[in-house]
């Protein structure tokens, strides 16, 4: 086993590596044209949260693995949600012929 | 008889009205009747004036203080009461003797002169309705039951001027006639209320005994601007300048409108609401100097008008101008009794040549206005007429013993002995130029030779009738008041009587000035007729300045244009660009740009709003961060330690 306190690596270093995954998710979350890229920054901004959750379980409590199990449902919904995500896309590429969602504005005033 | 007529004094008034009643509900379709009924109102209100003024006149006690019977109008608060009743001292004894029997002679004159007319029965309502309200103005005890009677004199005066109401100049002749005494009729209101307010009362008779104290009720000051504000009333309704220009635009009104009203009764209500309260002038004598001053002022320039005008009408309507400014001037000077016997006589000879114009208007079937250059030689046939307007010409030029003279010397000799050498010289020449000019319009109608091309017939006798009692009345109805036996004097008078010795000076050269108008008059209208176009083509400016009636007209109408056009023009402006535009609009665009703004956050696109929603929670965690760990802890659902 991999002994992280020896190598000097703490929960801390976890929590800004979450936290930068988690930004560059939002970030393209939010930036990103291309629905599929939108798609896979969510997927980004999961991980990182799946990524917080393991690493305060097993920092802060290692016994009780609450946080691990956590990231299984998470793993989960995110699979779900990718394929509900492109199903949805699918039936807008459909309809509209184009992904880009800089064009779906029809709830424009 | 005379108890009778003296206690039941307000039937004089009541009988016309209830004639104008009867002939609105009852008597519409019979248009004789109508007449007939509206001649016998006034005749037998005269009966009655006539009884009354007899029992006022050989009672002594009633000559020093007067009769007077009222009862309770209404009462605003305790102690604010305004009766109605009768008040009948000289001057109203003598004013309703000389209203009645003017009228009653004027209502027959109408019956022959309104034959065939359209609308015969309204006219003899009108004419009803306008003897009720002057005959309740005349005998009023109480200023505010008189200024009820104005008011209602000037709707009559409205009402027949306009009676032709197919003509737009009548119409408009009649609108101006009451809205010029409208605006006089505001600064009397204005008056009679300030005099209620000083004195706490309107009843002539009590503001007689507390004016001459005013000083215990106000200042001298405010007592001058409710002395001015209460002439502003005669200044319209009786023709003075500035407000005269009413006057012969009304002459659009049939001839017995213009005989009755605008010579001998209507216009003369402002003389003689100046009379009854002349105590109040009395008391500031500033005003009672601007009074005379603008008869005087009235009378030369109404005068000077009249010599270049050519309706027959229109130079009577100028003349009875003028004739109010001798009054006013009299007034003015604080002689009532010139005053009062001038509008004794004026009525007479005024009336007399006003029925003498329609005669002649009736004799050359016409309505309009007759120019007098066309007529010519009217005496061989119309022989009454022009005899009876001749006797009222010498009596308006003051030629004795006809009324004009008596009446018109007297004024000049109270002016002159009263030291107002300036008006008496107006005066003067205003009589000089009154004879001109009538005895112009009597040569040019009467005594030149006969225009062949008009064709005239003598009027019946239901008209000529009242020019003879007319003629008779303004050949003798001066002779009470002769300097040598002045009947008049001791009866009519403010204050004591007058006791002048006659002043053959001033008789002589009023004679005079008679005389060499009518002389004048005579060369150069009936001798030399070329001479009077080559004395206007001479004198063309100011012949044009007074044919055009030195503009007042155009002055007004400027006035008008430029300050209440231009106002209501800025009114409009203001209204367009400040309410609906700054306000109304600016509300509206407010909304509009504010929604506009804000319509810029509705993009419609998925990651807008999402990072509306990330904001949104940074928003949230910098302010929990900034307050107290405490309420950051409340709101994330932990506890508080």
């Amino acid at each position: 086993m991999i002994n992280l306190p020896e190598l000097g690596i703490g929960v801390t270093h976890f929590v800004i590596l979450s936290t930068l995954l988690f930004g560059i998710g939002l970030f393209g979350a939010l930036a990103k044209r291309n629905a599929v890229m939108v798609l896979i920054c969510i997927e980004i901004m999961l991980n990182a949260v799946n990524i917080n959750l393991i690493a305060f379980s097993k920092f802060i409590t290692p016994l009780a693995f609450v946080g691990q199990l956590w990231a299984m449902f998470v793993i989960t919904v995110a699979a779900a949600e990718v394929g509900v995500g492109l199903a949805i896309i699918i039936a807008i590429y459909r309809n509209k012929l184009s992904i880009e969602l800089d064009d779906f504005d029809w709830l424009k005033w | 008889m005379v108890e009778f007529a003296l206690d039941h004094a307000w039937l004089v008034p009541l009988l016309p009205a209830l004639s104008f009643l009867i002939i609105v509900f009852l008597t519409r379709q019979f248009k004789l009747l109508s007449g007939l009924v509206c001649v016998a109102g006034m005749v037998s209100a005269f009966v009655i004036a006539a009884y009354a003024t007899y029992g006022v006149f050989t009672n002594h006690e009633f000559i020093e203080h007067s009769l007077e019977y009222s009862v309770r109008w209404f009462s605003l608060a305790p102690g604010v009461n305004v009766d109605v009743g009768v008040r009948l001292d000289p001057v109203s004894a003598m004013m309703m003797l000389m209203v009645t029997l003017v009228s009653s002679l004027i209502f027959i004159y109408a019956l022959g002169y309104m034959e065939g007319e359209y609308g015969f029965s309204a006219f003899f309502s009108y004419l009803s309705l306008f003897g009720a309200s002057m005959l309740l103005l005349v005998i009023s005890s109480n200023l505010l039951e008189m200024f009820v009677a104005w008011e209602l004199v000037g709707l009559c005066s409205y009402l027949l001027i306009g009676f032709y109401n197919h003509k737009i100049s009548a119409r408009e002749a009649a609108k101006k006639a009451f809205v010029t005494c409208r605006i006089a009729d505001f600064g009397l209101l204005l008056g009679l209320l300030s005099l209620q307010i000083i004195f706490g009362t309107l009843n002539i008779g009590e503001l007689a005994e507390k004016v001459p104290h005013f000083q215990q009720y106000t200042s001298a000051g405010v007592m001058t601007i409710v002395a001015v504000l209460i002439f502003l009333g005669p200044i319209g309704k009786s023709g003075q300048f500035p407000l005269h220009v009413w006057l012969p635009d009304a002459m659009e009104g049939p001839t017995p409108v213009s005989a009755l009203i605008h010579a001998a009764t209507m216009v003369v209500a402002g003389v003689y609401l100046v009379a009854r309260t002349l105590f109040i002038f009395d008391a500031v004598p500033a005003v009672a100097q601007l009074i005379a001053v603008t008869g005087g002022f009235t009378a030369i320039f109404a005068a000077s008008i009249a010599v270049t005008q050519r309706n027959l009408k229109r130079i009577l309507a100028y003349s009875t101008i003028s004739q109010l400014g001798y009054m006013m001037l009299a007034l003015g000077v604080m002689s009532l009794s010139a005053g009062m016997f001038h509008l004794w006589t004026h009525a007479f000879f005024k009336a007399l040549m006003f029925l003498c114009a329609g005669s002649v208007m009736h004799g050359i079937a016409s309505h309009d206005d007759p120019d007098a250059f066309e007529c010519g030689g009217l005496l061989k046939k119309m022989p009454i007429t022009g005899v009876t307007f001749i006797i009222g010409g010498l009596a308006i030029a003051g030629i004795p013993p006809f009324a004009g003279f008596w009446s018109k010397d007297e004024i000049l000799s109270v002016t002159l002995h009263s030291g107002h050498y300036v008006l008496f010289a107006m005066a003067a020449c205003t009589a000089f130029l009154t004879a001109f000019y009538m005895w112009r319009m009597i040569f040019l109608v009467f005594l030149r030779d006969e225009n062949p091309k008009i064709h005239a017939h003598e009027s019946p006798l239901v008209m000529t009738g009242p020019l003879m009692a007319l003629a008779v009345l303004a050949s003798a109805g001066g002779l009470i008041g002769t300097p040598w036996a002045n009947f008049w004097g001791e009866w009519i008078k403010y204050g004591d009587a007058h006791h002048a010795p006659p002043d053959y000076l001033v008789m002589g050269g009023s004679v005079v000035l008679a005389v060499a108008g009518i002389s004048l008059a005579y060369y150069i209208y009936v001798k030399n007729l070329d001479l009077a176009h080559e004395l206007a083509r001479r004198f063309r400016g100011i012949h044009t300045l007074l044919l055009n009636k030195y503009y007042v007209d155009e002055i007004y109408l400027w006035f008008n244009h430029t300050f209440v056009d231009g106002a209501a023009k800025l009114l409009y402006l203001f209204d367009i660009y400040i309410v609906d535009g700054v306000i109304i609009n600016g509300i509206g665009a407010i909304t509009r740009e504010t929604g506009g703004g804000l319509r810029i956050f509705q993009t419609g696109r998925l990651q807008n709003y999402a990072l509306v929603f990330f904001l949104g929670v940074l928003a949230a965690a910098v302010i929990l961060a900034m307050t107290s760990g405490a309420s950051a802890a409340s709101l994330l659902g932990g506890g508080v330690k």
